[in-house]
């Protein structure tokens, strides 16, 4: 907000300073959002807790010696601020501490699921985009017909389901089978043991898997692009330029595609990547639902025990990577809309 | 338009302002339906104790066989350990709700607080503030209450505070936008210039004017805070003294509900969340709409 009224200033002192200050500020930003998230994983899983050791060890009877001992390994019988001190050289050297339940580092955990969860959640959120902006723009180009009304109300069905339920429905359906029809896809994980050896027969499995959690996950996602491109582009089609392109005796396709579609597409953009976070939660949903060996799993898998340094690192690597994304969609747009450039 | 505090002509004023909102509302025929299913699924929920015995909550004191499909018995079948669905859903109801609707209104409070702040005072103040709606804003929220939820002892109230301290950004910004809006009014120059201090501002003449947007986004934020309970009880943070729709969900997954096809035990509480999320959406947009015609149904 503060940057439309700095820009909207009349004098104008060349556009590459003020290109440059933008960006150092966007940076600038980013880089205080993921200091912050380094402070809040400490305060969240050292300070909050009181005794983290304690709350690891909830679930199962231990002797104050294991205690003792376990205090001690993860350096928690320190004073709180060289804990802070050795929390933030570790992080800054890569280093997320070790995880309680495998005994392993918690970098090497993470870095062996975010393939998977990089391949479902990044094609789902393609597809959720495309099939969004598709339908939020026949909806509104067809504003207050039948269409729209069916669009609109199946989108907001489909935003008030919980991703978790829909996916357990599909699981169920598809995966199980209900009644003579048979189960069409896998039930759980990301591939299956007994594979013919080559490439495009593990591709083949790998997809085969992945359809149910990319369909409950699209589903879902979709629904909010489908509104916010909706919304967007009707507030363009007010617009005098529209009637100026059809008063040249552009067809309503052309000025749909041509026109009115590129200038509503911007907002949209930059409310896609502010939607991220809300995309990795249905992430860790689906992905526990659907065994799909992810980030998402790791986190329901470490919220059980609780395996607290392997929560710490899922929370610093999932909220970090939300904030990069959204600072590049930001200096991204920057580039696409000049109108926000000059 | 320049009263200066509500005077007895401004009072006299209100009642018919909020009949014309009630006649304007009337018009949103999705927020006459969503309020309608909204006063049936709060009267359901408050009546259970009254109409239900709720001893067939109880795994102890049930007798039936358990995953029975729907019939006479039961309307709606009985889960994995021999209880009615039907009881389970209606006595979920009552989590669902108060934990939606307390966290939505802490996440108002919330929101409404940093946004006034930030607006009104300006300056560093809103430079920091503005930072760290901006960094709530695009942290992901359910992450933030999973972790909340899991370092503090598991509860109702647990819950609330973690999704009410996760959503109260977007209240921020509105209302942060629109005290920047209303502090440019006339009326507002004039109550400072007569010597109103802070709190008289803010008080007589901010806050009313930003609070029925609020309102209407809050109602959008019930919603969502629905989701999110179902979703941290499904994960298992929930309370587990309590039935609540995510939790009955997350022991139809544990206990092979899913793979034996008891479809009965998977479809009413999953139903209800979407119906009563439904229900608060078309509300809440309805009420943007009467309050804000040129937001079209923005939200969300």
């Amino acid at each position: 907000m503060t940057d439309t009224l700095e820009h909207g200033r009349p004098h104008r002192s060349g556009t590459v300073p003020r290109t440059l200050g933008f960006v150092a500020r966007k940076l600038g930003g980013a880089a205080v959002s993921l200091a912050l998230v380094a402070v809040l994983g400490f305060f969240l899983f050292r300070v909050l807790p009181g005794d983290p050791a304690r709350t690891m060890t909830r679930s199962a009877p231990v002797s104050a010696e294991q205690l003792a001992q376990l205090r001690h390994r993860f350096g928690l019988d320190q004073p709180l601020y060289v804990q802070f001190r050795d929390f933030l050289v570790n992080l800054a050297r890569g280093d997320l501490g070790t995880s309680y339940t495998y005994n392993r580092p918690v970098t090497e955990l993470i870095g062996e699921r975010l393939g998977p969860t990089v391949l479902l959640v990044g094609t789902a959120t393609v597809l959720a985009v495309l099939l969004g902006l598709w339908l939020g723009t026949r909806a509104a180009w067809r504003h207050g017909t039948a269409t729209d009304r069916w669009f609109t109300s199946v989108g907001l069905t489909l935003w008030s389901v919980p991703t978790f339920w829909l996916g357990l429905l599909l699981l169920m359906a598809f995966g199980v089978g209900v009644g003579p029809l048979p189960g069409l896809f896998p039930v759980a994980g990301m591939s299956s043991p007994d594979v013919p050896p080559g490439v495009l027969p593990r591709v083949l499995d790998v997809g085969h898997h992945m359809v149910l959690p990319c369909v409950t996950l699209v589903a879902v996602i979709h629904a909010q692009f489908m509104m916010v491109m909706r919304s967007s582009l009707l507030e363009e089609m007010g617009a005098e330029y529209l009637t100026t392109a059809r008063a040249k005796g552009l067809r309503d396709d052309a000025v749909r595609r041509g026109h009115a579609v590129p200038n509503a597409l911007l907002p949209t953009v930059t409310l896609v990547f502010l939607h991220l976070g809300t995309v990795v939660a249905g992430a860790i949903t689906v992905e526990t639902v659907f065994s799909w060996p992810g980030l998402g799993l790791l986190t329901y898998e470490a919220l059980r025990v609780p395996d607290l340094p392997l929560l710490q690192g899922t929370f610093v690597v999932l909220a970090s990577s939300v904030i990069v994304m959204n600072t590049l969609a930001e200096l991204l747009y920057r580039v696409l809309d000049p109108r926000v450039r000059a | 338009m320049t009263t200066g505090g509500p005077s007895a002509d401004v009072r006299a004023r209100r009642p018919s302002t909020l009949a014309e909102g009630w006649r304007a509302y009337r018009n949103e025929r999705g927020g006459v339906f969503g309020l309608a299913v909204l006063v049936l699924v709060v009267l359901l929920a408050l009546s259970a104790p009254l109409l239900t015995d709720p001893a067939g909550l109880d795994v102890t004191r049930v007798e039936d066989a358990p995953l029975q499909p729907p019939g006479a018995g039961h309307w709606l079948g009985t889960d994995e350990s021999g209880r009615s669905v039907l009881l389970l859903t209606w006595w979920g109801a009552r989590v669902s709700l108060l934990v939606g609707s307390c966290a939505a209104a802490l996440s108002m409070v919330i929101g409404t607080l940093v946004g006034v702040t930030a607006a009104h005072f300006g300056g560093w103040t809103d430079t920091v503030l503005l930072r760290l709606t901006d960094f709530f804003l695009v942290l992901p929220a359910l992450v933030l209450a999973i972790a909340l939820s899991t370092v503090l002892s598991r509860g109702v109230f647990t819950i609330v505070l973690a999704i009410g301290v996760t959503s109260w950004p977007q209240t921020a910004r509105l209302v942060r936008a629109q005290t920047l809006t209303v502090q440019t009014r006339p009326y507002v120059e004039r109550a400072r210039a007569l010597g109103g201090g802070h709190r008289h501002v803010l008080g007589r003449h901010v806050l009313p004017a930003v609070l029925p947007l609020v309102f209407a986004t809050t109602t959008l934020t019930v919603a969502s805070a629905i989701i999110a309970e179902s979703t941290l009880s499904f994960l298992g943070l929930g309370d587990p003294s309590r039935t609540s729709w995510g939790a009955m969900l997350k022991s139809a997954m544990d206990t092979g509900a899913v793979t034996a096809g008891a479809w009965w035990y998977l479809l009413p509480p999953g139903l209800g969340i979407a119906v009563v999320v439904l229900a608060f959406t078309l509300c809440g947009r309805a009420l943007e709409t009467v309050l804000n015609p040129r937001l079209r149904g923005e939200g969300r």
